[in-house]
């Protein structure tokens, strides 16, 4: 059963309104009544999660649902794809920019960060098309 | 420690939350990087950073933090102000650097944030 289901479309490079979908998704979860300690997890990981598309891709789309004992986030970029995967989920490794850098961004520890805060996590990337990441949480 | 008590030992000017000045916080953080922010867990937490941008009031929104001192003497803009107050958060600031601004709290109580190891 999916109670409520949203998609939002983030841009690249769209520093203004970056974090505006991680909030949306933070009040949906306030209201309906999601345990504090998830809503913690979620929005981190959320957060990491439409920063990197701001930052790394070249835009896309973050859609959130929540049932009855599930929440789910699928991130869908528009490119340009990983090339390796594990290099970068390790902690510390960034290709940010030196202004991405000056804006508190870059540690390279956003992938590691979401992955912990999840449940589920799973990271596919074709390289010169998308990255989509699935992330879940239990109720 | 209540906030009040930290305005006071920094010499701090209070810039958003004037109304929450009561709150208790029990750890600090010190960062310049927002992801290292999300790293951590504790409740009751405030932040001590140098980044007065946008972002540092949205990663606290995303912790649930709701308290920043911004040191070496900086300050945000109107706007970043004005969403620290949509999400009552109460900010200051210090004149005093990283180090020192660590060292003063650190003598009065407060204990580091703890990090999730996984
Ligand atoms: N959606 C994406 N598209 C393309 N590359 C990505 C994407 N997300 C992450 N990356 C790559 O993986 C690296 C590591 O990402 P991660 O989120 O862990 O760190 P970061 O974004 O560089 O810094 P931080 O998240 O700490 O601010 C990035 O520097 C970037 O090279
Ligand atoms: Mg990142």
């Amino acid at each position: 059963m999916i109670a409520i289901q949203r998609k939002y479309s983030i841009e690249r490079r769209d520093f203004q309104s970056a974090g505006q979908v991680s909030s949306s998704i933070k009040k949906i979860m306030k209201q309906v009544g999601v345990n504090p300690e998830v809503i913690r997890r979620v929005s981190v990981a959320s957060y990491e999660t439409e920063m990197n598309i701001i930052i790394h891709s070249n835009g896309g789309t973050m859609e959130f649902s929540i049932g009855s004992d599930y929440i789910k986030i699928i991130a869908l970029d528009r490119g340009p794809g990983i090339d390796d995967i594990d290099l970068a989920m390790k902690e510390g490794y960034s290709t940010a920019t030196k202004d991405v850098r000056e804006l508190g961004f870059g540690a390279g520890m956003g992938l590691p960060n979401i992955k912990r805060c999840a449940d589920d996590f799973d990271i596919q990337s074709e390289v010169g098309k998308c990255t989509r990441i699935t992330i879940g949480f239990n109720l | 420690m209540k906030l009040l008590e930290i305005q006071k030992l920094l010499e701090a000017e209070v810039l958003s939350g004037h109304e929450h000045m009561e709150r208790e916080v029990t750890n600090a953080f010190a960062a310049d990087l927002m992801s290292d922010v999300l790293a951590f867990v504790d409740d009751k937490t405030i932040l001590l950073t140098g980044l007065t941008n946008p972002h540092t009031i949205r990663t606290a929104e995303m912790m649930d933090i709701n308290a920043i001192v911004f040191v070496r003497g900086k300050k945000p803009d109107e706007e970043t102000l004005k969403m620290a107050e949509e999400n009552q958060i109460v900010t200051m600031t210090t004149k005093n650097i990283m180090f020192v601004t660590s060292g003063i709290l650190y003598k009065k109580g407060l204990r580091g944030a703890n990090i999730i190891h996984k």
